[in-house]
């Protein structure tokens, strides 16, 4: 499968998922008169959730069931050796002993993307030169912080009253307080920072070649639904009163379907629908996955606790008298010290 | 090793943050806006729907009218003349009497903070039901 | 510029650099990876094992084959086999089940592999060498992938595919520098790991592996050395460290009741320069007067069984404790060695420390400092750069750096101890107390950083010199770098197999420099007790301004 191939899969993929939801509701009431606004609205949200959850919950699990038969946690500085020897903050933390240790390794790999914070691009030539290159890590910090933002934006419509940290992150996102409604930082820079790293695959031969349509796809659909709902935010705007009836409705379990919701809001709910369905069975588990890594989340301290493999195998051993046996006169000839002494050649039979 | 607890652990911890809306509301119905809309005047400068959707629109083009050109006069579209006014115009006696039953059951409950009462000193309200009663 | 040795089969090291091209400005427009066949090319892969090689550790489908060939002579099931295996590997290993669903491909380790620098082969990039195992994964083990097939990065797993498989993962040498990088942790070693145990499977190891594995069985050591040939080259040393310093030297063999038991790769009892390293070693015992004896049993602290399969690395790696509680002795020292020490580090406790039950080991104290190596409480085992780091804080050693001041010391750091331990600082505490002048290559390419030699994980063979070459071109890149900027003149190195690797690397890329262990090092600097005037060093190399004045 090729760059071409790939985008042009993952863009139609795109493009039908768009049209479902709009020839669903917006055209066949005119030309049927059927309504499928339930379906858009109740049956496949719920469903999509419900795939999320018990989806992620069966992946982990499943991963839970394999054990970790070594430990091998990437040592990324000093060991913590002979007592004189520098075993400081940085080394704890990309080096760990403790558990204390493996939990500040893990919460700086979560929240901060330490080991992309270390990349670095190579330039070939006659020298070999690697230039420091946070871009990757800056992108990709921005992405998901953006979208963590606006996952806590949308609180609005699913919580009455709203959390007192909803308001505040609303207050915080606006900050700059252009445009009306409020332009929130959040909904361009998830925009700005998508369009990068789908650039950045485009136009980098070695990203082009790794890339899969599986990697085009959640990048296009994270995009579309961005544009879905800043285009229902500042421009075509929508009912919010009535939306907030129908997300009200589907977290109380007692599910409307208002009047005077546009069939954009239906497009946005139906992609951001097929995101959650989509998400356990994709590369995007790495949200859970990341926690699971043997690489990071353990300890370097198989020289001090011997670390259990429940299914360590029984082999079959060269032992040191089968080695005798191999070598006796060798090691007698040599002067070694033997456990059995030689047969006299009589018995050798 | 396994580490089986410390994964359910956070599985758990997961799950919990992920259903935050579920159980926060806890099967509870929400309470809806209940706007209270005049008794007497039975149109606005716009049609309901342009209205509930882009009322925010037009008051900032008011604004900028009244305020950068001193344009006060605004031909609606059903060519009937208003003065641009949100206090004197909208939140008047015989539209929109009340800001707490009005524009505020709507903005709480979709939490929207308009930035009208920046500039503008929010109407004295007598407060004749409790504001405090919560349904 | 030296002149390369035919037999090398390579171009000149300009040619090489020139040829290479990381991705080619090509609209898209080129071919999918999974629909571009594997091209076997000479010079880049090693030779398959003798079908003896696999009788002593029961490896199964021995046969004569050749990667060249366009029949590998597999068993005519040998697809049940690999996938039969695969399964079984990902409901054992929760590394690679996990590594084979949570890449997002966000390349950030693409350019971090040293195979990929050197070779331009973008399935040298630590992302596609594990795709080439994912595809296989999705399509036999992930609905989607049963359903959508090369849409979800899925394919069959085919002869040719197969090939590929084998092709790439002897091009990795496990050295863990991309899974530094990655987001996840996603370790391409043990991918490769895996990989090659499926491999394995089927009897398609490389010859280069099979030897020592099983040479490493029968006589305890890599190279096959008989027990009175092992005495007779250490005896050889004695004879030599006597001609150059008018010490004499008495190691022990087998000795039970020793305090220490000491192992180090059998490279340095058999290969230059590892050899000096060896008398290093005898050097520093002997001035200590330390309790410790060689085991000709276990007389290899390497480990192919890393590179072949779990269950082979823990047969070769058993015979230390077994030998230490045959002995009775209370720890272990262990040599310069790279891969061993990641078997040491992360493995050996696990696998085999029930063997050392019983046994009369405990927590490990220097005799002559007396220092507690709690680092090894559980294990037992002592790396000697730790051991000899801790004499010199000490102040146990009479050291003349200046002994030393010939060499200008740059200091390779081993994949395995650097990513699979964390001895960074050991090392270089020791150099810069037994010789005055060294200077470290750039950050970017030593520490958790540091490059491949280009022939680590079983690839340090003959024939594949060319792999070798551009494998350790990024090394090399800063071995150069270092030698122009700060005349440095000596590669220091704690890896029997860079001992063998780097000095044909130097000689292609920079001929000025040298390759040495760091106890030779030690050794050259120690003023011993009843030494003679010194005017050569362990290499026999008359000393800079202390030649015999005659």
């Amino acid at each position: 499968m090729n760059a071409i191939a790939s985008l042009i899969l993952s863009g139609g993929a795109i493009s039908m998922l768009v049209a479902i939801p709009f020839l669903a509701v917006w055209a066949l009431p005119y030309v049927y008169g059927i309504h499928l606004e339930w379906l858009f609205g109740i049956v496949i949200p719920y469903v999509a959730v419900i795939i999320f959850f018990v989806g992620i919950v069966y992946r982990v699990v499943q991963w839970a069931k394999c054990p970790v038969p070594f430990r091998i946690p990437s040592t990324c500085a000093q060991q913590k050796s002979l007592p004189w020897i520098k075993y400081g903050y940085a080394e704890k933390l990309d080096n760990p002993i403790s558990t204390a240790g493996v939990v500040g390794r893990m919460i700086l790999e979560v929240l901060c993307f330490r080991s992309l914070f270390r990349n670095t691009r190579m330039e070939f030539g006659t020298d070999i030169k690697y230039k420091s290159a946070k871009w990757l890590w800056l992108a990709a910090i921005v992405f998901h912080y953006s979208f963590l933002i606006v996952l806590i934006r949308h609180l609005r419509f699913f919580t009455e009253p709203m959390p007192f940290f909803v308001p505040i992150i609303e207050k915080v996102d606006g900050f700059f307080q252009f445009f009306l409604p409020v332009v929130y930082q959040s909904g361009p820079l998830l925009g700005a920072a998508l369009t990068f790293l789908l650039l950045r695959r485009l136009l980098d031969p070695k990203m082009r070649y790794i890339s899969l349509p599986a990697d085009y796809f959640p990048l296009f659909l994270i995009l579309t639904i961005a544009g879905t709902g800043i285009l229902m935010r500042y421009v075509l705007k929508a009912d919010v009163v009535s939306i907030k009836e129908l997300t009200m409705g589907l977290v109380s379990f007692r599910p409307v379907i208002p009047e005077g919701i546009s069939v954009l809001f239906y497009i946005h709910l139906f992609l951001v629908s097929v995101l959650f369905a989509y998400f356990p069975f994709s590369k995007l588990m790495h949200m859970a996955g990341v926690f699971l890594s043997p690489t990071r989340n353990l300890s370097n301290n198989t020289r001090i606790v011997r670390h259990i493999n429940p299914w360590n195998p029984t082999v079959k051993l060269h032992t040191y008298e089968a080695y005798e046996d191999d070598f006796r006169e060798k090691m007698i000839g040599a002067g070694l010290p033997v456990e059995k002494q030689a047969a006299s050649p009589a018995d050798k039979e | 090793m396994y580490d089986g607890g410390k994964i359910i652990t956070g599985v758990i911890i997961g799950l919990v943050l992920m259903t935050f809306p579920i159980w926060y509301t806890s099967g509870r119905a929400a309470k809806k806006p209940d706007i209270k809309l005049p008794v007497k005047e039975k149109q606005c400068v716009e049609p309901k729907d342009y209205m509930r959707k882009k009322h925010m629109q037009l008051l900032d083009l008011w604004r900028d009218s009244v305020v950068r050109v001193a344009q006060r006069s605004y031909v609606a579209f059903n060519g009937a003349k208003y003065d641009m006014s949100l206090q004197n115009t909208c939140i008047s006696a015989d539209c929109h009497a009340k800001k707490t039953e009005f524009c505020d059951e709507c903005h709480n409950y979709t939490g929207v903070v308009p930035t009208c009462w920046d500039c503008h000193i929010e109407p004295k309200e007598e407060p004749k039901e409790k504001p405090e009663e919560k349904h | 510029m030296a002149k390369i040795p035919e037999s090398w089969n390579v171009p000149t090291p300009e040619g090489l650099t020139k040829e290479v091209d990381h991705g080619p400005l090509s609209l898209g427009l080129e071919k999918g990876w999974m629909r571009t066949p594997v091209e076997i090319k000479p010079g880049m892969h090693c030779y398959a094992a003798l079908p003896k090689r696999s009788v002593a550790l029961d490896m199964p489908y021995p046969r004569d084959w050749s990667a060249m060939d366009e029949d590998w002579k597999l068993p005519r099931n040998w697809r049940e086999i690999v996938l039969e295996g695969f399964k079984d590997r990902l409901d054992r290993f929760r590394t690679f089940k996990l590594f084979m669903d949570i890449c997002v491909r966000c390349g950030a380790c693409a350019d971090k592999c040293h195979y990929f620098i050197g070779s331009g082969d973008p399935k040298n990039m630590p992302v596609l060498r594990a795709e080439l195992l994912r595809s296989v994964y999705r399509k036999h083990f992930t609905t989607a992938g049963k359903l959508l097939g090369p849409i979800a990065g899925a394919r069959d797993l085919t002869l040719d595919v197969l090939k590929e498989w084998w092709y790439y993962l002897y091009q990795c040498s496990e050295c863990r520098r991309c899974s530094v990088f990655c987001p996840y942790g996603i370790d391409t070693a043990e991918i490769t790991i895996i990989g090659r145990e499926l491999t394995n499977l089927l009897g398609l190891n490389i010859d280069w592996i099979a030897a020592p594995i099983d040479f490493c069985y029968r006589t305890g050591n890599h190279m096959g050395i008989q027990p009175h040939a092992y005495v007779d080259m250490i005896d050889f040393f004695v004879d030599e460290i006597e001609n150059y310093t008018g010490v004499r030297v008495e190691p022990s063999f087998n000795r039970k009741g020793a305090e220490i038991l000491f192992i180090t790769p059998s490279g340095d009892v058999f290969g230059d320069p590892g050899t000096y390293t060896a008398m290093g070693y005898l050097v520093l015992f002997h001035e200590l007067g330390l309790d410790v004896t060689w085991s000709t049993y276990a007389s290899e602290g390497g480990n192919f069984g890393l590179f072949t399969s779990n269950e082979v690395m823990k047969r070769l790696n058993s015979k230390m404790y077994a030998e230490a509680k045959r002995l009775g002795v209370k720890w272990i020292l262990g040599g310069e060695c790279g891969h061993m020490w990641r078997v040491v580090n992360q493995y050996m406790g696990t696998m085999n420390l029930d063997i050392a039950e019983g046994s009369k080991m405990e927590e490990p104290v220097s005799p002559i400092t007396g220092t507690k190596f709690e680092n090894a409480k559980s294990t037992k085992m002592v790396h000697i750069t730790e051991f000899t780091a801790d004499l010199i804080r000490h102040n146990k050693l009479k050291l003349d750096p200046s002994r030393n001041d010939h060499l200008k010391v740059t200091f390779h750091d081993s994949c395995n101890p650097s990513r699979g331990m964390g001895l960074f600082e050991e090392p270089r505490y020791v150099i810069k107390n037994v010789c005055n002048h060294f200077y470290d290559m750039p950050a970017s390419c030593i520490r958790e950083q540091t490059y491949c030699c280009g022939g680590g994980s079983g690839l340090n063979a003959g024939e594949d010199m060319e792999l070798r070459m551009r494998g350790g071109l990024p090394r090399a890149n800063a071995v150069k770098y270092v030698h122009e900027k700060n005349g440095v003149n000596m590669l220091a190195c704690i890896c029997a197999i860079d001992r063998a690797v780097l000095p044909n690397l130097m000689e292609y890329f920079v001929p000025e420099c040298d390759v040495t262990g760091i106890h030779e090092m030690v050794a050259n600097a120690m003023i011993l007790e009843g030494e003679k005037e010194k005017t050569v060093n362990l290499r026999g190399e008359p000393l800079p301004g202390r030649e015999e004045s005659e």
